[in-house]
């Protein structure tokens, strides 16, 4: 029955993400610049980074293409949720006209419906911006690299882009109950990538203790970005936590996944 | 596609008993009983201070409807008019007592009933803006899976009974209001429901696009025996389709029957417009008709919905200089002022 209604809510998102491309394309040239544009947007982040080496020689102990690899995992992990689940946060808007009433009459999971909301194929700029990027970091960062730091890479951008998922589907499970609530998602969606782009040696303690316990963004790839790079993290954690990416991603989508059932049924319970 | 082949609903456990029987002299298949829904409504009375307060948008409801009936829903706005359809078609839970649609506890098992029934939105399209009206209908056919051949002979059935031949490869966003709204009914049809919402299906359409409307919704009902239940604040919707009205307010039902009773219970009155050659006193008209507006040559008289309009027409026409005439029908807010009033004074 559960596996049956996943299977379905996969189906259902193929099926509206299709027509939500097939939307855009009625629009080519509005499609062509809206990528560029996301392409570019994205980019500008890099030249601020770039701007920054002009000067300095290092970040928080961190080289140039070190960054460029914490910039390029974030990108990319980011990119593939943002791509995936990044118009939930429209889901307040939906709340607050009531259009959200047109997809509870649908035989399909709603969480899919909203998910696929609006899909957007010009966010593929920001996952391809971050793949140069990442491209470039590999090329010129110095690892030695092993079976395991090669199998972290994949786990990561993967596990990554879990968390990030975790993080929209929270806040648009928060727009349940606060219809007006997509900026202070935008903090930790946007906000969060940014922060992650550069070493977690220059942020105050705190921030890291809070992006490491409590909205868990450190395991996008502070965590194991540390370990592949050989370097020390400014909490005291044990090695192996550089490995749990994927565990963490699959509890924050648990966590968020309860949260968007609770909001649910406080909207059908209030209807607003 | 191989979707004809798949099975056609997905699977579910059954946990509402066996279904109730179909055809002729089947049980109810709506049914409501002594349903209710409080919302908690939290104002605002100062900066941070906010007042709570129940509301109470349906109170202790109960009705049933059969299979193959077409029942109007009226009442003002904020009656719980559209309350009641949410809760019918799965999107809100009651707040209190039973309510069943074909068996099936909708707010339990929503996607189930999905299938079973069709919604059309009156203000809020759910067709794609702006791809063609036939990509709409093809996302419906793979939604909810429907076989191919079943799709092909609904769809022929909607376009030819609805006229959306010519409409099919135009973007949504180019239809007109009418259009649109034919796009939006076919679109609720075409998987076959057993029973079909209509929230204000008429609101803002022209009078042929009304017509359509109504003359498809009818034969829709004769032929399938589609369950129709539709909320309107045009009583032509009611007369030329329902056979039975119901009316709410505050969350009750104050009427449930026929058109006639209602008109009898609300002793509702038709509006004789006159324009007169020129400005002359209150028109000294027979009992009961009276005289309730003028404005210079153009005068208002009022007069019983179930009285013939003819004789008052002749016996007006007789006596003064007449330019022009029109009979207008009472609306639904007035049918049911008049009620209220009825009763507040009983």
């Amino acid at each position: 029955m559960r596996r049956g209604r996943a299977v379905e809510g996969v189906r259902a998102y193929g099926l509206i993400a299709g027509m939500w491309i097939r939307s855009t394309m009625a629009y080519r040239t509005s499609f062509a610049l809206t990528t560029v544009g996301n392409f570019a947007m994205t980019a500008l982040d890099f030249v601020a980074i770039l701007l920054m080496f002009s000067r300095v020689d290092a970040l928080g102990g961190w080289s140039l293409p070190e960054v460029a690899f914490l910039y390029g995992l974030s990108g990319v992990s980011f990119g593939l949720a943002d791509l995936a689940v990044g118009s939930m946060e429209r889901l307040g808007r939906r709340v607050r006209d009531g259009t959200l009433d047109t997809l509870l009459v649908r035989p399909v999971p709603v969480l899919a419906q909203v998910a696929a909301d609006r899909f957007a194929l010009r966010r593929l700029g920001r996952v391809t911006q971050g793949l140069l990027v990442l491209g470039y970091a590999l090329v010129v960062v110095d690892v030695d690299w092993t079976a395991a730091k090669l199998l972290l890479m994949p786990v990561m951008l993967l596990g990554g882009a879990g968390i990030f998922c975790a993080v929209f589907l929270a806040a648009a499970a928060f727009q349940f109950v606060a219809q007006d609530a997509s900026e202070v998602a935008n903090a930790f969606t946007y906000g969060g990538t940014t922060l992650l782009q550069y070493p977690p040696a220059v942020f105050a303690l705190d921030l890291v203790r809070g992006v490491t316990f409590v909205v868990p963004l450190a395991f996008v790839n502070w965590l194991p970005a540390g370990y592949v790079l050989g370097r020390p993290y400014p909490l005291d954690l044990p090695g192996w936590v550089a490995f749990t990416t994927p565990l963490v991603a699959a509890a924050c989508c648990g966590l968020a996944g309860l949260a968007w059932r609770a909001g649910l049924r406080s909207y059908r319970s209030t209807g607003s | 596609m191989t979707e004809s082949t798949r099975k056609q609903r997905p699977r579910t456990t059954r946990t509402t008993g066996p279904e109730p029987v179909t055809g002729a002299g089947a049980a109810a298949f709506i049914e409501l009983e002594g349903v209710e829904k409080v919302f908690d409504v939290r104002k605002k009375t100062g900066f941070l201070k906010r007042e709570r307060r129940q509301v109470r948008a349906v109170d202790g409801l109960s009705f049933t409807v059969s299979r193959g009936e077409v029942v109007g829903y009226i009442g003002p706005n904020g009656a719980g008019k559209s309350t009641t359809i949410k809760m019918l078609t799965g999107i809100l839970t009651p707040s209190g007592g039973r309510l069943r649609v074909a068996g099936i506890d909708p707010s339990r098992e929503r996607t189930r009933l999905a299938h079973r029934m069709g919604v059309v939105f009156g203000q809020r399209t759910t067709l794609w803006w702006d791809l063609p009206l036939i990509d709409s209908y093809r996302l419906m056919h793979r939604m909810y899976r429907i076989p191919d051949a079943r799709y092909r002979e609904n769809l022929d059935r909607c376009v030819e009974l609805l006229q959306l031949q010519d409409l099919l490869d135009v973007p949504v966003r180019q239809l007109s209001l009418g259009q649109r709204m034919r796009g939006d009914i076919a679109a609720a049809l075409l998987h076959d429901p057993e029973v079909v919402y209509l929230d204000e299906p008429t609101i803002g359409l022209d009078v042929v696009s009304k017509t359509k409307v109504r003359g498809f919704l009818r034969d829709l009902n004769a032929e399938r025996g589609t369950t129709v239940l539709l909320t309107t604040h045009d009583l032509q919707d009611i007369e030329q389709l329902c056979s039975r009205v119901m009316v709410i307010d505050h969350g009750r039902l104050m009427y449930d029957g026929p058109l006639e009773g209602l008109h009898e219970a609300g002793e509702s009155e038709r509006t004789l417009v006159v324009d007169l050659e020129r400005e002359l006193p209150p028109i000294e008209a027979p009992e009961p008709a009276r005289v309730v507006r003028v404005e210079g040559p153009r005068q208002w008289l009022a007069f019983p919905a179930s009285a013939s309009a003819a004789g008052l027409v002749a016996d007006v026409a007789a006596r003064y200089p007449l330019v022009d005439l029109s009979v207008r029908e009472p609306d639904i807010e007035s049918v049911i002022a008049k009620m209220y009033e009825e009763r507040a004074g009983a």
